[in-house]
């Protein structure tokens, strides 16, 4: 049978798809693009996100220690407590001992310090929760950092404002590298280290590669993996 | 016409398509296999049998991602066993698809339409199959995503000097292009089956799939310039994905990896065996599915004329091997080739020499081009030789190299095998699938060379009526 001119040859007697699939096709098209898009970004931003890295969040300790009132309104050094900080890749968590050196006399009675009492009577040592954990893979060392002149505000935000400890950094290392390709933008003098309210001067960048020279800080080499790798 | 007569009898035997088919007969002949013929008993104890397989390749990936990639047999100094053995067998017959789809078709050469569609069905299989080795021949696979570049909290980036990121970009990009290539070479037979399907569902998931294709002047103008530009993308593709995988080796400083030759010899011996791959697919499918008529013995004959040339090139690469591994006066790698040919692995060189290079030399009498259960033999054969060449090549040289006190032996463990039949299996199984849901030979390509005949014969057809054949081609192409 010849095809009758402008008929469908019998095929398509009804069509498959209605008109609407003009518009869903059409959709689906532009939106797999921006959902697929969307979707490595809302990813990409979730890694970043302080959910991730915790930043700016604080963690819950077996005692609400405040940095800010023992810093700010008492005046206490960093390295009262941080005793290894100058000497050690560790920076230290004060011991029972070293709570208790003042407040075996102050708040003797109060119940936020009954763990530190009894930690002292049971010679077993607080658990405080870690809230700056990098993974074992990097060697991290507190006493090198101190030594070149990067202050702990660099790392650890204004820890002197901190009722509760939180993160103030990512520590990913992206974050480490940044400062470890361009350390002068961070270099404080080796005096200003342990203060948490020194601003950098306006010719920040003149003083860093002057710190730079001065300390032998390593620039071309510091980001090679055995720096923390090892 | 009667003095055209021997002539006629005398081409029968170089024609790509049996005489007196019309665009209706090749359409019927492709789309029932598919969309009318119930299914076979064949084909339900095949799929059934590489199903069983891919659960048994399922298995050994899930027992290697929870048990660790100790499972395999590698231990120093063979670092690389089967995986990486398996890895370069399974893209080197991939790319005998993409050879017969785009170089053919630069060339222009007819014999490839019938055996296209499928060859290429077969690469994308096999780079699925390739695909699984890189992943779980790593020690912590999830990882694997750190061989892409993209800004990470790491700052990190691939080493670009690695032969081994080079793989990801090789073989993620020869992926993507034979699977575009492919579907974009399917589209009008999706149309095909969307307008000859009975039933409304697979009328709308064929219809999906074919996108609108109305074979209107414009589809069909633009079709044939994204074809021809895929297919002048694909030629580079192949030669350079073949390229990369062969400097795996060749960029390495072992004796017997360290060869200038490697990129061509790997190339020619990746068209070797996925050529003889091709033959092991096509001469089961034609008889099974009764496609006599369009793969003809001309194409098996050609095809068989290819082996024999690749297999030529491979046995220079041999050959060269080993001169200059006597000419270089280099003694790590005279001893090299001495431990191939007498070592303890000297059986795998042996098999090698004879599977690939001896056996093919049959192929240079017509009888045996046109024996097709010898074709069949040869071909499992050349398959086999081509993995025994990978397989010398990658653990006879790290089985002994330079130093003395780190020779070892290498033996591929029972998860080794489990893992190479398994992949077998999914290859087996997606090609089942896709004998069941696709059509096996390209049925608007087939048209064309039906269109092709006629003209050729000065417009006169094999016996059938021009009007039924043209209604049919209006209706088919919507």
């Amino acid at each position: 049978m010849p095809a009758r001119p402008g008929s469908w040859g019998g095929a398509f007697t009804v069509q498959v798809f209605p008109p609407s699939t003009n518009t869903i096709s059409r959709v689906s098209i532009f939106g797999a693009v921006f959902f697929a898009v969307g979707l490595l970004f809302v990813v990409y931003m979730i890694f970043r996100s302080p959910y991730i890295t915790q930043v700016n969040v604080t963690v819950d300790q077996p005692v609400p220690f405040s940095h800010e009132h023992h810093i700010t309104a008492l005046g206490i050094d960093c390295r009262y407590c941080h005793t290894s900080v100058e000497s050690s890749t560790f920076a230290g968590i004060p011991a029972t001992e070293t709570c208790m050196s003042c407040h075996s006399q102050i708040w003797v009675n109060s119940p936020m310090l009954e763990p530190v009492r009894k930690s002292m009577q049971t010679n077993e040592p607080i658990r405080w929760n870690r809230v700056h954990d990098l993974p074992d893979y990097a060697y991290f060392n507190h006493a090198v950092h101190v030594n070149k002149g990067v202050g702990c505000v660099s790392c650890h935000g204004r820890v002197d404002l901190m009722p509760l400890t939180w993160k103030a950094e990512p520590m990913t290392m992206e974050w480490c590298l940044g400062c470890h390709r361009e350390p002068e933008k961070h270099l404080r003098p080796i005096e200003e280290v342990f203060n948490m309210t020194w601003t950098p001067p306006k010719d920040q960048l003149a003083l860093g590669r002057e710190l730079i020279k001065k300390q032998h800080i390593p620039v071309d080499r510091l980001t090679n993996c055995y720096v923390c790798h090892r | 016409m009667a003095s055209d007569r021997p002539e006629n009898l005398e081409q029968d035997e170089h024609l790509v398509l049996a005489p007196g088919h019309t665009y209706a007969s090749v359409t019927d002949k492709i789309s029932s296999i598919v969309l009318t013929s119930p299914f076979r008993k064949s084909w339900i104890f095949g799929f059934a049998l590489s199903f069983l397989l891919t659960l048994m390749l399922l298995t050994t990936i899930t027992a290697v991602l929870t048990q660790g990639v100790g499972l395999f047999g590698i231990r120093r100094p063979v670092m690389w066993g089967f995986d990486i053995v398996n890895f370069v067998w399974w893209i080197g017959i991939g790319h005998a698809g993409t050879l017969i789809s785009a170089v053919l078709l630069l060339f222009r050469q007819e014999w490839r339409t019938s055996i296209n569609r499928f060859a290429e069905a077969m690469t994308l299989f096999a780079v699925a199959c390739a695909g699984l080795y890189p992943l779980m021949h790593m020690g912590r696979p999830w990882y694997f995503y750190w061989l892409t570049p993209y800004p990470n909290t790491m700052a990190l980036w691939p080493q670009w000097r690695s032969p081994l990121v080079w793989d990801v970009f090789a073989v993620s990009t020869y992926a993507s292009v034979s699977l575009l290539f492919w579907y974009v070479g399917l589209i009008p037979d999706l149309a095909t089956f969307r307008d000859r399907s009975k039933n409304r569902f697979s009328k709308i998931i064929y219809g999906i799939l074919a996108m609108g294709w109305r074979g209107s002047a414009i589809h069909w103008h633009r079709y044939r310039t994204a074809y021809l530009l895929l297919a002048g993308i694909a030629t580079p593709l192949v030669v350079s994905v073949h390229t990369v995988v062969s400097l795996d080796f060749a960029a390495g400083v072992v004796p017997g990896w360290h060869t200038t030759i490697f990129p061509p010899y790997f190339v020619a011996g990746a068209i070797y065996s996925g050529f003889a791959m091709v033959l092991t697919l096509a001469i089961p499918l034609r008889r099974y599915y009764g496609l006599e008529d369009f793969i003809t013995m001309k194409h098996l004959e050609n095809m068989a004329k290819i082996l024999l040339v690749t297999g030529l090139i491979v046995s220079y690469g041999y050959a060269l091997e080993a001169f200059f591994a006597w000419y270089s006066g280099n003694t790590f790698e005279q001893f090299m080739m001495k431990n191939r040919a007498t070592g303890p692995y000297w059986h795998t060189y042996a098999l090698l020499i004879l599977c690939n290079c001896l056996s093919v030399q049959v192929l240079w009498s017509k009888w045996a081009r046109t024996c097709v259960p010898l074709l069949w033999v040869l071909s499992i054969v050349i398959n086999i030789g081509m993995w025994l060449e990978r397989y010398v090549i990658v653990v006879t040289s790290l089985a002994r190299d330079y130093i003395p006190g780190a020779w070892g032996m290498y033996h591929g463990s029972v998860w080794d095998y489990s893992m190479y039949y398994g992949t077998i299996g999914l290859f087996f199984a997606l090609l089942f699938l896709f004998i069941r849901v696709l059509p096996v030979i390209s049925i608007a390509e087939m048209r064309e060379l039906v269109a092709e005949t006629r003209e050729r014969n000065g417009g006169e057809d094999h016996g059938s009526s021009h009007d039924d054949d043209d209604q049919d081609l209006v209706a088919s192409s919507g």
